[in-house]
């Protein structure tokens, strides 16, 4: 009771004078003013709202695996088209999660990945059109309860897992018939280590190395390609919507930060191994 | 403006005060963590079955303390260090006896945060071979992440104690005339998990490999705990304290946790069989199983994402 009280009559003073600065400060201290210096070289950017839907869910269930998926709602007839898209994850130590270029004819219309969320924070998308315009929508996550943390469960098992690639797809409803819409999936197994965490009691380190580049080729053209860092989950998973060709190849070559590469190629339509 | 601060720190303090003194405070002076004698010279205090928080000082994972002929080990430190010191006092209230081994159950804060309460005592601290990675990697993370949920006063003592004696396998410890037996097993609830079996009076402490009431939590692999709880109830012991939950008959204890967990690998593996979202399984899985758990709702959903990432790769 006594501190609840206390609290409020913090929050009156602290709008009267800036008596309780430091009790306020994650809501004074928006870094993503700094963010559009750092990464988008202070750009300008319009409203995305109409042209970007961001999907998170409000709250981080589990710190170290938040799916994230990015939609692009160009109205029918725009002419122009997506290039690029960024992710931004506000408050982690490492905030550009991934971005993420298109090519010309990546017909992608949505894409999810796996974001570690470390704190409560905005998360941004941002579309680069072929208009040469930044475009930016964003959405609030509340950081995960109890015992979650970003880190890996099983890092054993995450070893082991280490350069298996996953290749899936879908049809997505309602009518897969009649459209050649799909879903595919890649998962890249790699424990995507950010290098973060030293300890002074035990001395131990962990070094970074994560998947820093992923490509996507549908036949020879560049489909999706995927600059990544910390803030992408372990096992990098990139999940896309885009209509399929006439036996299609997608080809896949992603690299990590110890300069270990891995490929795949599976036909379109049918699932991979 | 500085007046002000300080009047508020003395009304934390003093509000504080009212429920129990300060972590400051001597030993002498804190209101001892109310146990249970569930078998001779073995307590548990039971934690309260919901989130960590200011108000209940992060008391709510069970602890315990097995009293032997020459010293006492204690299982799990608790949620804070004042809840660390009101488990220190308790044992004071019970024995002079020497406090030889704290052991910690995994990494989670609920078990580990009081440990600083006992560096005094010059206690081994006993874990699981992981568990220094465990403490290197989420350590930064736990003390970041609880300081706005339990507050300065709560944190500032909080010190992650650096296992001085790991476990690989089994151990054994002898508190004279009294053995304990700590088990490590492969990642389960976590990747640091360790069971305490007190052979003399059939006790088991399970840890978290044990939810009885609170819904069982996932936070190293759903595949690893199920085969634990599997091989766990193989282990001779009369009663079971869990790491959340009223101590229980043994094995028994382990049924609705087991069915649960089944339930939900069985529904997640349905879901990504299907091409479904991790999102619309973290809705979705077990469901059936929502009035059966306190905490459903807090910790289902991320339970059912971990499930999904790890069965993924089935």
């Amino acid at each position: 009771m006594i501190s609840s009280c206390l609290r409020q009559l913090c929050l009156v003073a602290a709008v009267a004078a800036p008596i309780c600065a430091q009790a306020a400060a994650p809501e004074d201290d928006d870094p993503w003013p700094g963010l559009v210096q750092d990464i988008f070289q202070g750009r300008p950017m319009e409203d995305g709202s109409r042209l970007i839907v961001l999907e998170a869910p409000n709250r981080a269930e589990d710190a170290a695996v938040v799916p994230v998926t990015l939609r692009t709602t160009l109205p029918p007839g725009d002419a122009r088209y997506p290039m690029s898209m960024t992710l931004v994850i506000d408050h982690n130590p490492a905030p550009m999660a991934a971005r993420f270029e298109f090519g010309r004819d990546s017909t992608i219309t949505a894409l999810s990945t796996r974001v570690r969320v470390n704190a409560y924070t905005d998360v941004h998308a941002v579309l680069e059109l072929s208009d040469g315009k930044l475009y930016v929508t964003k959405k609030y996550v509340k950081a995960s309860g109890g015992c979650s943390a970003p880190a890996a469960k099983d890092a054993e098992a995450a070893k082991k897992r280490l350069g298996q690639l996953r290749f899936r797809q879908f049809a997505t409803p309602p009518d897969p018939q009649a459209s050649r819409t799909r879903e595919a999936q890649l998962i890249i197994g790699h424990p995507n280590n950010s290098g973060l965490q030293m300890d002074q009691l035990t001395h131990l380190y962990i070094p970074p190395s994560f998947v820093n580049e992923v490509r996507i080729w549908r036949n020879d053209e560049m489909m999706l390609s995927m600059e990544g860092g910390i803030s992408i989950s372990e096992d990098p998973n990139i999940r896309f919507t885009y209509v399929a060709g006439d036996e299609d190849r997608i080809r896949v070559e992603a690299k990590d930060t110890d300069g270990r590469v891995f490929k795949g190629e599976w036909p379109s339509e049918q699932p991979g191994p | 403006m500085r007046i002000l601060r300080k009047f508020a720190l003395v009304l934390a303090l003093a509000s504080l005060a009212g429920r129990a003194p300060s972590s400051a405070g001597s030993a002498d002076a804190l209101t001892p963590l109310p146990v249970t004698e569930v078998a001779p010279g073995t307590f548990v205090f039971e934690g309260a079955v919901s989130l960590m928080t200011r108000e209940n000082e992060g008391a709510i994972a069970n602890l315990g303390f097995v009293v032997g002929r020459d010293a006492v080990a204690v299982i799990d430190s608790g949620g804070s260090v004042l809840e660390g010191m009101r488990l220190r006092a308790a044992i004071r209230g019970k024995t002079a006896k020497p406090i030889r081994y704290v052991i910690n159950t995994h990494a989670h804060p609920d078990h580990i945060f009081g440990d600083a309460a006992f560096l005094q005592d010059g206690a081994a601290f006993v874990g699981h071979q992981n568990l220094p990675q465990a403490l290197a990697v989420r350590g930064p993370f736990y003390l970041d992440a609880f300081r706005p949920i339990l507050g300065d006063e709560l944190m500032r003592d909080v010190k992650l104690a650096p296992p001085t004696q790991l476990v690989q396998g089994s151990a054994e410890l002898d508190l004279g005339g009294r053995r304990l037996t700590l088990q490590t097993w492969p990642t389960a609830h976590t990747d640091s998990d360790l069971t305490v079996l007190d052979q003399s009076t059939g006790t088991l402490f399970a840890g978290d490999l044990v939810f009885v009431e609170h819904i069982p939590i996932v936070d190293g692999s759903i595949r690893g705990f199920l085969a634990s709880i599997d091989q766990l109830a193989g282990t001779e012991a009369r009663r079971v304290v869990p790491g959340h939950g009223p101590v229980s008959a043994w094995p028994e204890a382990l049924a609705g946790e087991r069915r649960y967990l089944d339930q939900l690998a069985r529904d997640v593996r349905a879901l990504i069989a299907r091409g479904e979202r991790l999102e619309t399984a973290a809705q979705t899985a077990a469901a059936s199983e929502r009035s059966r758990w306190k905490l459903f709702e807090e910790y289902n959903a991320r339970n059912a994402t971990a499930a999904f990432s790890e069965l993924e790769w089935e």
